[in-house]
């Protein structure tokens, strides 16, 4: 069955599919049942699959979290639902210390499935705390692995991995894209959760993107080759663990490579991009691995968000920068 | 069954639930009832010139009517955002106007009101909700915070404030505010047991205004939310939210005790969100029209206008005059919020540290290089 769905209804049909697949699996967050979630994500799912299921919980981050690792110890699936991407510290403290460890901890004896749902980034004229992208925080974070999807497609089956996947998982939605649209064919066999994925071929330079950057990148190579340059345009979809090989590959064909994300610059995503391209790729390189990203301060109020978020003008000037060497 | 029923049962009886006779609300403080009618309360009384009185009246209005503009505002474009207040205004003009000068209030996003009585410019809130900063005022001036999103976090703030006060030997108090789902979070609690550990001069004053968003008070608190007082050691008590004479009234009484080194008290002033969350809202989606109904009732700027017409002190033109107020003021707010300048790229990079570091400014610089590049030439 082929439909065109925005990304929020994919997840909604993705959550939907997981919650009928199997009984364990339950969403916890605030505001989720009756109002559907503040982004609707969830519409309809406690109507259909009782207040059991589908938990409107107490206005408390680190309780979500906390009593999440209780019911996953009792064989429960929940995945928890962060209102927004700026929210989601109270609950640091169990997401790091806790959630990521108790593997580890137990020796393998405590998996600890748990899917936590971050509307990330920004773009949608919010105020403070609303547009954030603390993607890095959790790749830093060992036992974490980290989800970023970028397109309905993979929201559809990416929910329905992570769900199914036995570690636990931050799933970052890229909020400002929750409206964009594309044919999702659900009887189709997905792809792989961590792999990343070549969306646009070409030759001279490399650009990596994950989330709300992607469509920015594409955007980006299109503008390019108006210009006659060919721009190879990879979705990261997982940014931990990072799935470089095809990245690899590009470089080595093209010799150049930008990485743009929104998150502030300074040991971002394209600092640990950088230094694995240089180190696996030096040979090949014709210029540094550029990166492109938000700037090292707090994100500013919306009348200047857009001052602050890269652009397609800022990634094409990357692209220059790392022609002109 | 109404949510709003089931709300009271599970909680405690809704003040003015059977309206407009309300039945004996032992709990309940109140000085002033739905049908203005003026009580009095064993424990609290309130001395009060007709001109305060008045006064009172004035600020509930125009921070009404400020508030109707800003929604407008926001319905036009000139707003991302905007937090209503709408039906609270009573228990943030009482907080308010419960201040003294030197007493320093932490508030929500949604304490318009105590701004108003804080002597805050309304365009310097509306420049938070058009996008331009993050709240235009000073803190330190106005003895007023800076508006906390971060659901609580402002509680441990003013705690620490109190304990400050408190080694400074300052005869002063903070009154921290909260919403009721606020309450859940551990910060909160953290901040009561602070608190009472240390006899903070501070005063919790939760709006139970019956929702988070959309999640309905009986998930935050199976008891009624200022009976967690005593667990933590201090004294709860629960006011009408919506009668500004008795919120002033108890937050008053709660500041002089915080003042006078008897430690915190938390104020519970049970209200109605009679608006959506905020503008992004859409409260059909898990709320009754018929709660609303019942509400309206009990609207704190009828009853105190019905108490001071009746009452004689005042008249037909006092009314009008402060109508006549409030239409200036909302074209002030109005032209002020539309004629504000968009700031300047650069204040991305000026206050994030009070050092700057190489690293930041020469960020900066290349910010400034390449926008100046696009001068001239660029589409
Ligand atoms: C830590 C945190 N989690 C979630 C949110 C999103 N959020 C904003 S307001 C709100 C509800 C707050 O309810 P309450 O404390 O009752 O205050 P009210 O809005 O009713 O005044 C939520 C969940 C937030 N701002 N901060
Ligand atoms: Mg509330």
């Amino acid at each position: 069955m082929t439909e065109t769905l925005t990304i929020g209804k994919a997840l909604n049909l993705g959550l939907r599919k997981a919650l009928e697949d199997d009984a364990k699996v339950m969403l916890m967050g605030e505001d989720i049942g009756k109002l559907g979630g503040v982004f609707r994500i969830t519409d309809g799912l406690q109507k259909d699959f009782g207040e059991d299921r589908v938990v409107d919980t107490p206005l408390a981050e680190a309780g979500i979290l906390g009593t999440a690792v209780g019911l996953t110890m009792r064989g429960y699936r929940p995945v928890c639902e962060i209102q927004f991407d700026g929210f989601v510290f109270p609950a640091y403290n169990q997401i790091v210390t806790q959630v990521a460890k108790i593997h580890a901890r137990s020796r393998g004896k405590l998996p600890m499935p748990i899917v936590i749902r971050i509307p990330f980034g920004g773009g949608i004229g919010a105020v403070e705390h609303h547009s954030e992208s603390p993607e890095a925080y959790f790749a830093h974070t060992a036992g974490l692995k980290v989800v970023a999807v970028s397109n309905p497609v993979d929201a559809y089956w990416g929910i329905q991995q992570a769900i199914a996947h036995p570690d636990p998982i931050v799933f970052l939605e890229p909020k400002r894209r929750y409206w964009e649209k594309a044919k999702v064919d659900r009887d189709a066999t997905p792809e792989p959760l961590f792999a990343s994925r070549v969306v646009r071929g070409g030759d001279d330079l490399t650009l990596l993107a994950y989330g709300p950057m992607v469509k920015t990148a594409l955007q980006a190579a299109q503008a390019a080759a108006d210009e006659g340059r060919s721009l190879e345009v990879v979705d990261l979809r997982t940014i931990s663990p990072l799935d470089l090989e095809p990245v690899y590959e590009s470089v080595r064909r093209t010799g150049r490579c930008v990485v743009v994300h929104e998150a502030p610059l300074t040991l971002g995503l394209g600092a640990e991009i950088a230094a694995r391209v240089t180190e696996t790729c030096f040979h090949s390189l014709e210029a540094p691995v550029l990166r492109v990203g938000g700037y090292d301060t707090p994100y500013p109020p919306s009348k200047l968000e857009e001052e602050y978020l890269p652009d397609l003008d800022r990634v094409l000037d990357a692209v220059d920068r790392s022609m002109g060497f | 069954m109404t949510a709003l029923q089931h709300t009271t049962e599970v909680v405690d009886p809704v003040p003015g639930a059977d309206a407009p006779h309300l039945p004996g609300q032992p709990d309940l403080v109140q000085l002033l009832t739905p049908e203005g009618e003026r009580v009095e309360h064993p424990d609290y009384s309130l001395d009060i010139t007709d001109e305060e009185l008045r006064g009172l009246y004035r600020d509930l209005a125009l921070v009404r009517r400020w508030d109707v503009e800003a929604t407008a505002l926001q319905r036009q474009g000139e707003l991302g955002i905007w937090a209503s207040l709408l039906g609270q205004e009573a228990a943030q003009v009482g907080a308010g106007r419960a201040l003294a000068a030197d007493d320093m209030a932490f508030p929500t996003y949604r304490e318009h009101g105590v701004a108003w009585t804080r002597g805050v410019d309304p365009l310097h809130v509306m420049s938070l909700f058009r996008g331009v900063d993050m709240g235009g005022w000073d803190p330190v001036a106005t003895r007023f915070n800076l508006y906390t999103v971060v659901i609580g976090a402002q509680c441990l703030h003013a705690t620490g404030y109190a304990m400050g006060l408190q080694r400074d030997g300052a005869e002063s108090a903070t009154l921290a505010f909260l919403g009721d789902g606020a309450t859940s979070q551990g910060e909160v609690n953290e901040a009561l047991i602070w608190a009472s550990s240390y006899a903070a001069p501070v005063v919790f004053f939760c709006q139970n205004n019956q929702y988070a968003i959309s999640v309905p008070i009986e998930r935050q608190s199976r008891a009624p939310l200022f009976h967690r007082a005593a667990g933590f050691g201090f004294p709860g008590v629960r006011v009408d939210g919506n009668d500004v004479l008795a919120v002033l009234a108890v937050t008053r009484a709660a500041l002089a005790a915080a003042r006078e080194g008897q430690g915190p008290t938390l104020i519970e002033a049970f209200t109605y969100r009679m608006g959506a969350h905020t503008s992004s809202d859409d409260p059909s989606r898990y709320r009754l029209a018929s709660e609303l109904e019942e509400w309206k009732l009990r609207d704190p700027i009828a009853r105190l206008k019905a108490y001071l017409s009746r009452s004689g002190k005042a008249d037909a033109a006092f009314f009008t005059g402060v109508d006549a107020e409030g239409d200036e003021l909302a074209a002030r707010l109005r032209k002020g919020t539309i004629e504000m300048p968009d700031p300047a790229g650069t204040e991305i990079f000026d206050h994030v540290y009070a050092e700057q570091t190489p690293h930041l400014a020469a960020q900066r610089a290349e910010f400034v290089a390449y926008h100046e590049s696009f001068e001239g030439g660029h589409q």
